[in-house]
């Protein structure tokens, strides 16, 4: 790689991860105002969230259902701040949609709306759905020969719904080297550590035995992320490609990182103050 | 050889696939028993076997959908509505897109698969899908326009279809209209409102047989189940004041429900309800169980005779 390549990769890793400094602020910000929501699992996904939207993806915010945009689709639908922040900063929405989050005839629902959120591919909630759903519209791609990619993000915790695995063979029998699947790795879930729940370990043994390309790297090292996700749409061998993200869940607020109850509590005045200042670096 | 009613599914999805290249057809490894096979062969490209995995197979098709296609899906009725029901709440209806899921073998003729296969609730559970449109084809003519009528609408569908053998009820120009129930014998004592492929000419016969008692029973065809045609069945309730439901599923969630809870808020009518009676399937010839679940024409007429009886 040539100098200027390499200084140009450093300086889109810079701005990244400054985005996704502005992306975590957002969403503690929406869920505190809506006192509810899913700060762990948005925050986990915050540094490939941000990676995706604002370096990656081909997509027009003018133009949400752009017919040759690259789609995307959060099977953990929970995690929805994550996506509703990239999507306002992005120029989707506006920006002071994000204080509407979880109210009453807000286009930000619960759980991610295709009719109601421009941006949203497709319509999610009920964990292990996504996938399939992905399935369907890389199928699309290939049949009709255009050239978008399709990015699925499920929760290493989803992993544990069967449908996952159903849809995990027919992308690899069906040759999807448009699709690409993050897996959110956080190691948490609603009842504890995924190792004492049910553990889903070895990721990459699994999706490698189910004929997938692998990949697996640390979710919050932006050049790390940045590389394997330009290299997974890049890559068309025949197979979809799983990219399992290593992350901490709640990462970017010191309390919430790494602890079961912030997977779906919202921070109160005080905590809320501090997590802003930890964000903020004040 | 006669046709059976999937022959007329399958060949009326490559009609229309040869002008429109949104149909789709996806299916759980029943290709076979669904017939489809016919489709693969003119469209392979078109057409998805995900093996058996139904869920996987509702949400392939509901992600088909996303981007404009018509997927038609299908499997046994139990595993299309049991075992794909949020697959095909969420990802499908709630979501809004437009996903034909296709349940074949409806309840008593399952025979000989006994009562793991025998979908007695399918058409309850469908509706209480929000906005749904559940149809019930009774013949191969209504088979082939419901299926045209289930790709030009726009929206999910759950269809109810028989899938083993033939039979005629109808012109071959007969025109539907999706909501709208077809009156087949007009009548004046009792109306025998009937759904599918096993009750419709079970109807019909049970009016004849009550023609023989004096009794003018009109017979009406009511193939889609949901939205229930309230304007038909109220008119019919007000004419003959008694009212009989014939349905091949349990009395209770499916058309003899949907009339009970009509008729109760709108216009209170005598009311008597053919079909399983809170029963799961079992091991048996169609012969055999349609007189154990007592919905052969005798059961129908006996079962109309009661209900005139108080008024």
């Amino acid at each position: 790689m040539s100098t200027s390549l390499a200084i140009g990769l450093d300086e889109r890793v810079s701005q990244l991860e400054d985005t996704a400094r502005m992306v975590r602020i957002n969403i503690i910000d929406m869920i505190h105002t809506a006192q509810s929501g899913h700060p762990g699992g948005a925050l986990s996904a915050a540094d490939f969230m941000t990676a995706l939207y604002f370096d990656i993806l081909d997509i027009r915010p003018e133009e949400p259902r752009w017919v040759d945009r690259d789609r995307l689709i959060l099977s953990k639908g929970h995690a929805c701040p994550v996506w509703y922040a990239c999507l306002a900063m992005k120029g989707f929405f506006p920006m002071k949609e994000l204080k509407t989050l979880r109210k009453f005839e807000s286009i930000l629902q619960g759980h991610p709306d295709m009719n109601k959120t421009p941006g949203v591919d497709m319509t999610t909630g009920s964990l292990g759905q996504g996938l399939s759903a992905a399935v369907g519209m890389a199928l699309e791609g290939k049949m009709t020969g255009r050239d978008f990619s399709v990015f699925a993000v499920v929760g290493d915790g989803e992993l544990n719904e069967g449908q996952i695995w159903e849809a995990a063979a027919s992308a690899a029998m069906y040759e999807l080297d448009n699709l690409v699947l993050i897996v959110d790795a956080n190691r948490l879930q609603m009842d504890g550590h995924t190792c004492d729940v049910m553990n889903m370990e070895p990721i990459d043994a699994k999706f490698e035995a189910f004929n997938w390309e692998v990949h697996s790297l640390d979710g919050h090292d932006m050049r790390q992320v940045l590389t394997a996700l330009e290299q997974a749409k890049r890559q068309k061998d025949g197979k979809p490609v799983c990219i399992i993200a290593r992350t901490v869940k709640g990462k970017g607020v010191s309390f919430m990182e790494d602890v079961r109850v912030w997977h779906g509590k919202a921070p109160n005045d005080r905590e809320y103050e501090r997590a802003m200042k930890e964000l903020k670096g004040e | 050889m006669a046709k059976d009613m999937r022959d007329v599914y399958a060949q009326t999805l490559v009609d229309l696939a040869e002008n429109d290249d949104r149909i789709c057809v996806l299916e759980a490894d029943l290709m076979n028993a669904t017939g489809t096979k016919v489709f693969k062969q003119r469209f392979p490209e078109r057409m998805f076997d995900v093996g058996v995995a139904e869920a996987n197979m509702v949400g392939v098709a509901s992600g088909l959908s996303a981007e404009g296609k018509i997927p038609f899906a299908a499997s046994f009725g139990t595993f299309a509505s049991r075992r794909t029901f949020d697959q095909f709440f969420l990802s499908a209806n709630y979501a809004q897109l437009n996903v034909k899921l296709v349940g074949t073998d409806p309840g008593i003729t399952a025979q000989f698969n006994g009562g793991t296969h025998m979908p007695f609730e399918d058409i309850g559970m469908m509706r209480l899908v929000p906005n749904l449109v559940i149809i019930e084809p009774s013949d191969l003519v209504s088979c082939e326009a419901l299926i045209r009528a289930a790709a030009a609408h726009q929206g999910s569908m759950y269809i109810r279809m028989h899938r083993k053998g033939s039979n005629t009820i109808y012109d071959e120009n007969e025109q539907f209209e999706l909501g709208k129930g077809k009156v087949l014998v007009d009548g004046t004592d009792v109306t025998l409102i009937a759904a599918g492929f096993v009750m419709v000419p079970e109807a019909l016969k049970a009016a004849e047989i009550l023609k023989k008692e004096g009794i003018s029973a009109a017979v009406i065809d009511m193939h889609t189940i949901k939205p229930l045609d309230n304007e038909l069945v109220l008119a019919y309730a007000k004419k003959t004041g008694a009212i009989v439901t014939c349905e091949n599923h349990q009395v209770t969630g499916g058309l003899g429900g949907a009339v009970a809870e009509l008729l109760t808020a709108e216009y209170p009518a005598l009311l008597g309800r053919i079909g399983a009676q809170d029963m799961f399937g079992q091991v048996g010839t169609q012969d055999y169980l349609i007189k154990a679940y007592e919905m052969t024409a005798e059961d129908i007429a006996q079962k109309a005779m009661a209900t005139i009886s108080k008024k």
